[in-house]
């Protein structure tokens, strides 16, 4: 039993009690629906639910069935190497533009320093949908639609605004004396940028990266308007599963999906307090 | 201060103007490289868009020289036969380059039935020859349809020529221009009340969120450190989930054949399935789900730097916890519920996918609806005022949110 002050009443001491099991149902809400998928997809049957056989931990009513659907089905292959080709070269554009404009943007002699901040941030504002509108009527003049360049250059847009917010904040505890001492001892600023301010600040420009990368990895609307069907994603893929013919390969390809997230939050929260300790905010 | 010996010489002055203008350009230097790529990739899309809601040359590129003949007319009775026969010569080319489906595709839009009149029309006078079409062609036209003698038809075809035009402006808050100019009610009434439900769905969406985020974040807030980063685990795990995943959870759940109805039949609360899946109710709960981490986040943030001695001293003095909650917490946790609240009213407004996987037909939001005018009707420019309607709310909202909240309250993860 937990200790109460001596002025609780039994409201306050049930109130107590109250929350601490409201908190908890509120984080099954968030966690159920992500758990319940996981032993879905290892149904032997193609159905979205538990099947008796399931319940009672019979061995034959599990399979990996759908697993080896995914590898054997030449889409999903198709789909994996496409999300990881977009990705990877999405997050390279925007983090190194990203960072470069991030130590621009910290510099106390930045001009117009709120309006552009502003405008590279906007992507991250403005609604999916108007971006991929807005993004076909424009890329159709360059003949982008359809290609992994455009879709590319598209995704690189959207996480520009991760890796500013993420390498910004790492910059917050740069101290700018190392800067002005690198060039004081006679070294060019982008050699004190690359020896000197690189190194102070790499987990943020890492977990910028990465978000960068999720951001292209999660994303399906810009690809539904852009993309032909060479460059279907995985996401894409999911999204007509899920419009038209439903089966657990979904399921299986959603778990392999939530280890991955979990995966990269683990590494982004050791970037983070990294991070803390050479003294950003995170 | 106006000591001379403390002025600069003018010397010095221009040297340090030379600094600063070096530092400035330097700085600057960096932010060129992200400044291009972002106003290619990014804003010129944008401008696009805006500029497409207004600007329509279709109809002006497909038959200049009848637009201009119709210039004269007065608009009752039928255009004089030079504008009819114009516009049979129009019709006979059209229909020899292929591009008459175009010119059916934007008439139709402002009066409904024409798609097909045009097309008929434009295939009977495809082989008629030039000399014949120059002696017959007003008599030509007006057997190939009888809608060519009402004089409506000439009046949509005239008033489709502008190259801008406001007109997609008005049919995306359902209004018309009438046949004397005067602006008036649409017949059909489709997108005030569609951003009326998209705007009550996002507020359903941040009320709940905000019912369910307000108490874990405080109990998570209260709670030990070591308890505190363990339960963090379950709120951003789901965040950092493909979205796509969560949707695909949801579905998987409310099926019909799904483990939600299949409890409820094996505990008898009911004997059929219920209909679940693809409604509002599901999008609203799928979307509750998916925005919950982005109430929490901001709450949690701001609540771990409130004193909790605040709260014990007022409870200790005789508050009721409800009161102390109201009198002393609630007010110094707004900063983070304001946060909370408009990121999650921001980005419901403008969502796309959960309303388009799960929201059947009246889950649909006005983001589905941009969607469907851009891949299904191809109607780009309605797409694009409608759009545009949507960019206006949301920079508002957010201008809202920079005023009132402060962009630096955001954090990721």
């Amino acid at each position: 039993m937990k200790h109460f002050p001596a002025y609780y009443t039994i409201w306050h001491k049930s109130g107590h009690y109250g929350l601490r099991v409201f908190a908890f149902l509120v984080l099954l809400f968030l966690m159920l629906p992500i758990l319940v998928i996981m032993p879905l997809s290892f149904n032997a049957e193609p159905f979205f639910t538990f099947t008796e056989g399931m319940l009672s931990l019979d061995p034959d009513a599990y399979s990996l069935k759908w697993y080896q659907e995914i590898i054997d089905d030449q889409k999903w292959r198709v789909a994996i190497r496409n999300s990881f080709v977009v990705g990877i070269c999405a997050a390279l554009i925007a983090t190194v533009l990203g960072t470069l404009a991030a130590v621009g943007l910290a510099s106390p002699w930045m001009p117009y320093k709120r309006v552009i901040t502003a405008l590279l941030l906007s992507p991250m504002i403005v609604p999916l949908i108007i971006i991929a509108a807005g993004m076909f009527f424009f890329y159709t003049q360059f003949n982008l639609v359809g290609t992994f360049t455009g879709l590319i250059i598209a995704h690189a847009a959207l996480g520009v605004p991760f890796v500013i917010i993420t390498v910004t904040a790492t910059l917050s505890g740069f101290d700018r004396s190392l800067f002005v001492a690198g060039l004081s001892l006679g070294a060019s600023p982008l050699k004190v940028f690359w020896d000197v301010v690189i190194p102070l600040i790499r987990p943020g420009v890492i977990s910028g990266g990465l978000f960068a990368f999720v951001t292209s990895f999660d994303e399906v609307v810009l690809v539904l308007f852009l993309a032909g069907p060479e460059q279907r994603t995985i996401p894409r893929q999911m999204f007509s599963g899920l419009r038209e013919q439903i089966n657990p390969t979904i399921l299986a390809v959603a778990t392999l999906l939530v280890v991955l997230s979990a995966l990269l939050l683990f590494v982004l929260e050791a970037l983070r307090r990294r991070s803390v300790r050479l003294g950003g905010t995170g | 201060m106006t000591d001379r010996t403390h002025t600069l010489s003018p010397e010095d002055a221009r040297n340090a103007a030379r600094e600063v203008r070096k530092r400035r350009f330097q700085a600057f230097v960096f932010v060129v490289p992200l400044l291009v790529f972002i106003l290619f990739a990014f804003v010129a899309p944008i401008a696009t868009m805006l500029y497409r809601s207004v600007h329509n040359p279709t109809v002006a590129n497909l038959v200049p020289e009848t637009l201009a003949a119709l210039e004269d007319w007065s608009g009752e009775g039928l255009p004089d036969d030079a504008v009819l026969l114009q516009f049979a010569a129009d019709m006979k080319r059209m229909a020899n380059e292929r591009t008459s489906g175009q010119l059916a595709d934007e008439i139709n839009r402002a009066l409904p039935g024409m798609s097909s009149v045009i097309k008929s029309s434009a295939r009977a006078l495809r082989r008629v020859d030039d000399t014949d079409l120059a002696a017959n062609g007003v008599a030509l036209l007006l057997d190939a349809n009888d809608r060519w003698s009402d004089p409506a038809t000439w009046r949509a075809i005239r008033d489709a020529g502008p190259i801008y035009t406001s007109s997609y402006y008005l049919t995306s808050i359902d209004l018309e221009r009438g046949a004397d100019g005067s602006i008036g009610a649409r017949d059909v009434q489709i997108y005030k009340q569609l951003y009326t439900k998209t705007l009550k769905m996002a507020l359903t969406i941040t009320v709940l969120t905000l019912l369910l985020g307000y108490p874990l974040a405080f109990f998570m807030s209260q709670a030990s450190d070591s308890l505190s980063n363990f339960l963090m685990v379950f709120v951003l795990l789901p965040f950092w989930t493909s979205l796509l995943v969560r949707t695909t959870a949801w579905i998987a759940l409310l099926q019909a054949g799904g483990v939600v109805n299949s409890s409820l039949i094996w505990l008898g609360i009911t004997d059929e399935p219920i209909e679940l899946l693809y409604n509002e109710f599901s999008t609203i709960l799928a979307m509750t789900h998916i925005l919950l981490p982005f109430m929490v986040l901001p709450l949690y943030a701001v609540m771990r730097g409130i004193d909790p001695s605040f709260m014990r001293a007022a409870i200790s003095m005789g508050s009721t916890p409800l009161g102390a909650w109201y009198k002393i917490y609630l007010p110094m946790s707004l900063p983070g519920l304001s946060a909370g609240a408009l990121l999650v009213f921001i980005i419901s407004v403008g969502y796309y996918i959960t309303p388009a996987l799960v929201g059947g037909t009246d889950g649909q939001m006005i983001s589905n609806i941009i969607a469907f005018h851009m891949q299904v009707s191809n109607n780009w420019e309605l797409a694009a005022a409608l759009g545009s309607l949507l960019l206006i709310l949301i920079l508002v909202l957010y201008w809202l949110f920079d005023r009132f909240v402060g962009t630096d309250n955001l954090k990721l993860g």
